[in-house]
C-alpha cells in the first residue's frame, strides 16, 4: 500500500467529542510545531454545544506558509465514534488513520487504501490514572505524545510550551509531561515513525499566533475605545471578552479605577443604543455582534447615519438563523451591513483579511467613525475571529495620535467660530459638532434623525431634507478616500483576467493564484479592504475582460455591491461562491476558477 | 410652531438665580402640543426646577424617544444639548451618554407608549443597571400622535374616547421601578405643580436612577368620562403620601410642624429632602412597604402620589463599574493608548 510521504507539508485533523478537554491538547500540538519554526494554519470546527457533540481541529502544517485551508486530510486522529465514518472518508489514499485501539473494531470499519495506526489510549490511561476525569483529560495529552513520536515533534519543545502554559500552576507541568511521555513511550515501543514528518525550520520568523477577535479587541484599545456595550452571540462574544481582559491590564489606573466602561446589554438594540449615546457624547464606543445582531440594530444604525454620530460595529459573520450553523463561517452580512436601516442609507465597512488587519482596522475604525461621524463596520468572520492565525506582529507608531474629527471646543466657539451642526463648511460633506457641556451659551443643538435644517433647527421642508441627503452622499464620497485602499497583486504576465476577493478568502486565494500561475493561467488580483469602493476598484474592473468575484456567501453580495455602486455590467463579473460553512480552500478556488476561465484568445494575447 | 422664535426680551424685574439667569433662560422653543396638554405643564415644572436648582443649562443633557412626550425636550432648556432618539430606546442612549461623561446631569423624558410598550425592556434594564439619571414618564394612557389608541398604562376597564373598554391589564411603571432597583421613585400629576417641581428637583439631585411617573392628561384623546387619566379623575383620586421640599443650601426650618410630621433625608450630594407627612404614617425609605402601599392604593382605586421611595445612599453604574473620575470622553491619548512597548510585550506572549 502507498504510504503518503511528506515533510512539513501535510494536514492533520483531530476528531473529538466537545467538552472532553481536547482543545488544550490540540492547541499544544499546533503551538509546538510553530515553535519548531514550521508555520501552521489551524482551525477549530465546533458545534453549538458545550458537551457531547462532535468537534474537529484541523492543522495544516505548511513550511511554504499557505495559511488557507487546503482540503483533504493526510492524518486523521479519529477519537469520536459518532463521526468515525465521515472522518475516515476524508483521508486521502495512502494517508494515515490514528485511533484508540482499546476496543477491537471490525475490519469493515476501516479502509484498505489507508494506513492504520492503533494506540490503546483508553487502556494506557486507565492503567495510569484512577480519577475518571484525569483518565479523560490526560488521554488527550497522551495522543499528542504518541503523535510526537510518529511525526517527529521535538519533546523538548513540548516541555517548554507546557512550562509556559502552566507557569502559574506548576503541578500541572509534571502531570502533563507524564501523560505526554506515556503516549510517546508506548508509540516508541510499538510503532515506527510514519511518512509524514516534521523537520525543524526557520519559516515562522517573529510572527504571532492569534485570533482575530482578540486582535480586533486590542485594536479597539489602541484606537481609544472607552465604551463597549455588547450582547453575547457566537462568534463575536470572545471579542468583548478579550476587550475586557485587555482593558483590565492596559487601562486600569494605579488606584484600580477603570479608564473604560463595558456593559453587557439586555439585547443588541440596547447595546447599539448605548454605543450611539456614548458616541453622541464624545466617547469612542463600539459593539460587537454577528448577523442577527445587525438585523436587530438596524434602526439605530440608521439614526447614527442621519444624526451623524460615530459608532463602531464589529460584525463577526457566521451562518444564518438557528443554532448550529452559526458556529460556521460565512461572509454573508455584507449587504445587510452596507445598506442597514430605513431611509436612504449606506455605511462604511472595513474588510480585514486576518488578525493583523483586525488589529489595524480595529484601531482605525474609531478614527474613521469620529472623522466621518457615522457608523463604521469592521467585517470579520468566524474563520478570522475565532481561529488562531499566524500573522506578522502587531505594530504601533508612537507618533500616531487619535483623530477626533471635527469637534468645536469652547475656545473655538468663544473665538467666534460659526457653528451650524449640519453645515458643510469644508466642502467634504462633514459638518462640525460639539460635545454636550462644552459652552454655557454657544454650541448647543438638538439632535434628530432627519427633519432639521443646516442649523439643526426643526424643519419638515423638502428643500432642507434634500439638501441634507445630498450632503450625506458627498460625505460618503469622502469616505471612499479614507477607507483602506485595495491591495493589488499583478500577475507575472499581462492578462485580461482579474479576480476580486476580500477577508478570510485571502490566504486560499494567494495559494490558488500561485498554483494557477504555475499552470500558465495568469490572473491579476485585487483584495478590497473597504467600502465605499474607491475608483481604483472600478478601474481594475474596466482594465480586465473577465473579473472573478470570490466570496463566501450564496448571493454574491460583494459582486452586487460593486455592480450597484459602480454601475457595472453584471456580465463583467463572474461569481465564485463558497457557502457551506467551511472556510474556503485553495483546491476549491483552483477548480472553480479553472472551470470558468474563458479561453484565452491566442491572437489577442499575441497582440500585446 | 417651533420655527417661531420666542422673543428673548423679558421684564427687567424678573427674578434671577445665583447664576444670574432668569426663568426665561431655561425655556426652549414654543411647544407644538395641543393647548391644555399636561406635558406642557411638566415642561414648565422642569424649567422651574432647573431654575431653582441653579442648574447650568449646558451641563444638562436631555434625551427622549418618540411620541408627544418625547417632543417636549425641545420646549425647555434651550441651551442644553438634546437628543430625540428612536422609539422606546431613550434609556440605552442615555446610558451610553452617561458612561461617556459622568459629570453632566441626564434628564430622560418619555411617555407611556415609549416606556411601557416598545421600550419596556430598556426602561427596566436602565433601572436595574443603576444609571444616574432623572427619568420622567409623561403618562397619559394613550397614543396621542397616532390619535387615540390605548397604551399599556391604560387601566383595565377604562374607556377610550370612542367608548371602547380596555380589556388588558395596565402596567404600573412605579411598581416596576420599585422592583427593578430605581432608588428614587415618585408619582405626581401634571396639574399639581406645587407637588411636581420639588419632586423633579429632588430627582435631579439624586445619585442613581430616579423615576417619576407623572400623570399627564391628554386633552385630545383621553380626558373624557370613563378615562382614568383625565384631569377630573386624577384630581378626585389623587392621594399624596407626603409633600416634598428640596433644600440645597443651609435653609433652616421656618414653618411650625407637629413633632413627627417632618422627615428629612440627606442625599449623596448633600441636598436635603424635607418630607411633610400627609395622612397615615409613610416611610419613604422602606422599599417593600412602598411597593405594598402602591399596590394597595391601586386596588382601592386611588392614585398614590408623592415621593414614594428614596435610597439616599444609592450607588450608580459608574460606582459599580469603578470608572475613573475623569469623564471617559475627556481622557487623553496617553490615558487611552498603551503604546508600542506594551504591544511588544503582547506580541511576545503570542509566540
Amino acid at each position: 500500500m502507498d504510504k503518503l510521504s511528506a515533510i512539513n507539508d501535510f494536514v492533520v485533523k483531530f476528531a473529538n467529542v466537545n467538552g472532553s478537554g481536547s482543545a488544550s491538547a490540540n492547541g499544544l500540538f499546533a503551538k509546538t510545531i510553530i515553535r519548531m519554526g514550521v508555520p501552521v494554519s489551524a482551525r477549530n470546527i465546533f458545534p453549538s454545544n458545550i458537551q457531547g457533540l462532535p468537534t474537529w481541529y484541523e492543522v495544516r502544517v505548511t513550511e511554504a506558509g499557505h495559511l488557507g485551508r487546503r482540503g483533504g486530510v493526510d492524518l486523521a486522529v479519529a477519537l469520536n465514534p459518532q463521526t468515525w465514518d465521515d472522518d475516515l472518508q476524508e483521508i486521502v489514499p495512502g494517508g494515515y488513520l490514528f485511533y484508540d485501539s482499546t476496543k477491537p473494531m471490525p475490519p469493515s470499519k476501516f479502509r484498505e487504501d489507508i494506513n492504520i495506526i492503533g494506540v490503546p489510549l483508553t487502556a494506557i490511561c486507565n492503567e495510569a490514572y484512577k480519577v475518571p476525569r484525569e483518565r479523560q483529560l490526560f488521554k488527550n495529552i497522551a495522543y499528542v505524545g504518541a503523535l510526537s513520536y510518529l511525526i517527529n515533534i521535538e519533546p523538548e519543545v513540548v516541555e517548554a510550551v507546557l512550562k509556559e502554559t502552566f507557569a502559574s500552576k506548576p503541578k500541572l507541568i509534571d502531570a502533563n509531561l507524564q501523560a505526554f511521555n506515556l503516549g510517546r513511550d508506548w508509540a516508541r515501543e510499538h510503532l515506527e515513525p510514519i511518512g509524514l514528518q516534521l523537520r525543524r525550520a526557520d519559516a515562522v520568523g517573529d510572527r504571532i499566533f492569534v485570533e482575530g477577535n482578540d486582535a480586533a479587541a486590542l485594536g479597539a484599545v489602541y484606537g481609544g475605545a472607552t465604551v463597549c456595550a455588547w450582547y453575547p452571540i457566537t462568534p463575536s462574544t470572545s471579542l468583548a471578552e478579550a476587550f475586557t481582559a485587555h482593558c483590565k491590564k492596559l487601562r486600569t489606573s494605579e488606584d484600580g479605577k477603570a479608564k473604560y466602561a463595558i456593559v453587557q446589554g439586555e439585547d443588541e438594540i440596547a447595546s447599539i443604543g448605548i454605543v450611539v449615546g456614548a458616541g453622541w457624547n464624545g466617547a469612542r464606543s463600539f459593539t460587537c455582534t454577528s448577523g442577527p445582531g445587525i438585523s436587530l440594530m438596524n434602526e439605530f444604525i440608521g439614526l447614527s447615519y442621519f444624526a451623524e454620530i460615530p459608532a463602531v460595529i464589529f460584525d463577526v459573520q457566521r451562518g444564518g438563523p438557528s443554532t448550529g450553523m452559526p458556529t460556521r463561517t460565512q461572509q454573508s452580512d455584507l449587504l445587510l451591513a452596507a445598506y442597514a436601516s430605513h431611509g436612504d442609507t449606506k455605511h462604511v465597512m472595513l474588510l480585514p483579511a486576518d488578525p493583523g488587519e483586525c488589529f489595524e482596522m480595529g484601531a482605525q475604525a474609531f478614527d474613521l467613525a469620529d472623522r466621518l461621524q457615522t457608523t463604521v463596520f469592521v467585517m470579520l468572520d468566524l474563520d478570522i475571529g475565532m481561529q488562531e492565525w499566524l500573522v506578522e506582529p502587531f505594530k504601533w507608531d508612537e507618533k500616531r495620535t487619535l483623530d477626533r474629527g471635527k469637534v468645536m471646543s469652547a475656545e473655538d466657539l468663544e473665538a467666534g467660530a460659526s457653528f451650524g451642526r449640519y453645515t458643510d463648511l469644508d466642502g467634504d460633506g462633514i459638518p462640525y459638532r460639539t460635545y454636550p457641556g462644552t459652552h454655557p451659551e454657544k454650541g448647543a443643538f438638538f439632535t434628530r434623525g432627519t427633519s432639521r435644517n443646516r442649523m439643526a433647527g426643526y424643519s419638515e421642508k423638502g428643500v432642507d431634507y434634500r439638501d441634507n441627503m445630498e450632503r450625506l452622499l458627498l460625505k460618503f464620497g469622502t469616505a471612499a478616500k479614507l477607507v483602506p485602499a485595495p491591495v493589488v497583486r499583478k500577475a507575472k504576465k499581462k492578462t485580461k483576467t482579474g479576480v476580486i476577493y476580500y477577508g478570510s478568502t485571502a490566504p486560499a486565494m494567494d495559494e490558488a493564484l500561485e498554483t494557477l500561475e504555475a499552470r500558465g493561467q495568469n490572473i491579476d488580483a485585487m483584495r478590497v479592504r473597504g467600502f465605499p469602493f474607491s475608483d481604483e476598484v472600478y478601474d481594475f474592473i474596466r482594465a480586465h475582460e473577465q473579473v472573478f468575484v470570490v466570496e463566501q456567501n450564496r448571493d454574491a453580495q460583494l459582486r452586487t455591491l460593486i455592480m450597484n455602486e459602480g454601475e457595472i455590467d453584471p456580465k463583467r463579473l463572474t461569481k465564485v461562491l463558497h457557502f457551506d460553512g467551511t472556510p474556503i480552500t485553495a483546491r476549491f478556488l483552483i477548480e472553480a476558477i479553472g472551470q470558468q476561465l474563458k479561453p484565452v484568445k491566442a491572437s489577442a494575447e499575441m497582440a500585446k | 410652531m417651533t420655527y417661531i422664535l420666542k422673543p428673548r426680551m423679558h421684564h427687567p424685574a424678573l427674578k434671577t438665580n445665583a447664576l444670574g439667569l432668569t426663568r426665561r433662560d431655561y425655556e426652549g422653543k414654543v411647544s407644538t402640543l395641543c393647548a391644555g396638554c399636561g406635558h406642557d405643564s411638566i415642561s414648565a415644572a422642569i424649567i422651574q426646577a432647573a431654575f431653582e436648582l441653579e442648574v447650568e443649562p449646558h451641563r444638562l443633557a436631555k434625551m427622549s424617544g418618540i411620541g408627544c412626550s418625547s417632543k417636549t425636550p425641545d420646549y425647555f432648556l434651550g441651551q442644553s444639548h438634546g437628543f430625540n432618539t428612536v422609539h422606546g430606546r431613550m434609556p440605552s442612549v442615555l446610558t451610553g451618554a452617561n458612561l461617556a461623561n459622568r459629570d453632566l446631569i441626564y434628564l430622560g423624558v418619555s411617555g407611556d407608549g415609549d416606556s411601557a410598550s416598545i421600550g419596556l425592556g430598556q426602561f427596566a434594564h436602565s433601572m436595574r443597571r443603576g444609571v444616574n439619571m432623572t427619568y420622567i414618564v409623561e403618562n397619559n394612557g394613550v397614543y396621542g400622535l397616532t390619535k387615540g389608541q390605548f397604551s399599556a398604562t391604560s387601566d383595565k376597564g377604562s374607556k377610550s374616547k370612542k367608548g371602547v373598554e380596555n380589556t388588558e391589564s395596565g402596567i404600573d411603571l412605579v411598581a416596576l421601578a420599585l422592583q427593578l432597583g430605581a432608588t428614587y421613585v415618585a408619582r405626581s400629576f401634571s396639574g399639581d405643580k406645587g407637588q411636581l417641581v420639588p419632586l423633579i428637583k429632588g430627582a435631579l439631585r439624586h445619585h442613581g436612577p430616579a423615576f417619576l411617573d407623572v400623570i399627564s392628561p391628554c386633552v385630545a384623546f383621553n380626558n373624557h368620562d370613563g378615562s382614568t387619566k383625565s384631569y377630573d379623575y386624577v384630581r378626585e383620586h389623587n392621594e399624596a403620601v407626603n409633600r416634598l421640599d428640596v433644600i440645597t443650601g443651609q435653609a433652616a426650618i421656618t414653618a411650625e410642624y407637629e413633632p413627627g410630621e417632618l422627615r428629612e433625608v440627606t442625599q449623596h450630594d448633600g441636598s436635603v429632602l424635607r418630607l411633610r407627612k400627609l395622612g397615615e404614617d409613610y416611610d419613604p425609605t422602606d422599599r417593600i412597604a412602598a411597593a405594598n402601599h402602591v399596590q394597595e392604593s391601586a386596588a382601592a382605586g386611588e392614585i398614590s402620589t408623592g415621593l414614594l421611595y428614596v435610597d439616599p445612599d444609592a450607588s450608580d453604574l459608574h460606582d459599580r463599574l469603578r470608572t475613573c473620575e475623569t469623564p471617559l470622553n475627556q481622557l487623553s491619548d496617553a490615558d487611552l493608548v498603551p503604546g508600542a512597548k506594551a504591544l511588544a510585550a503582547i506580541n511576545a506572549r503570542l509566540r
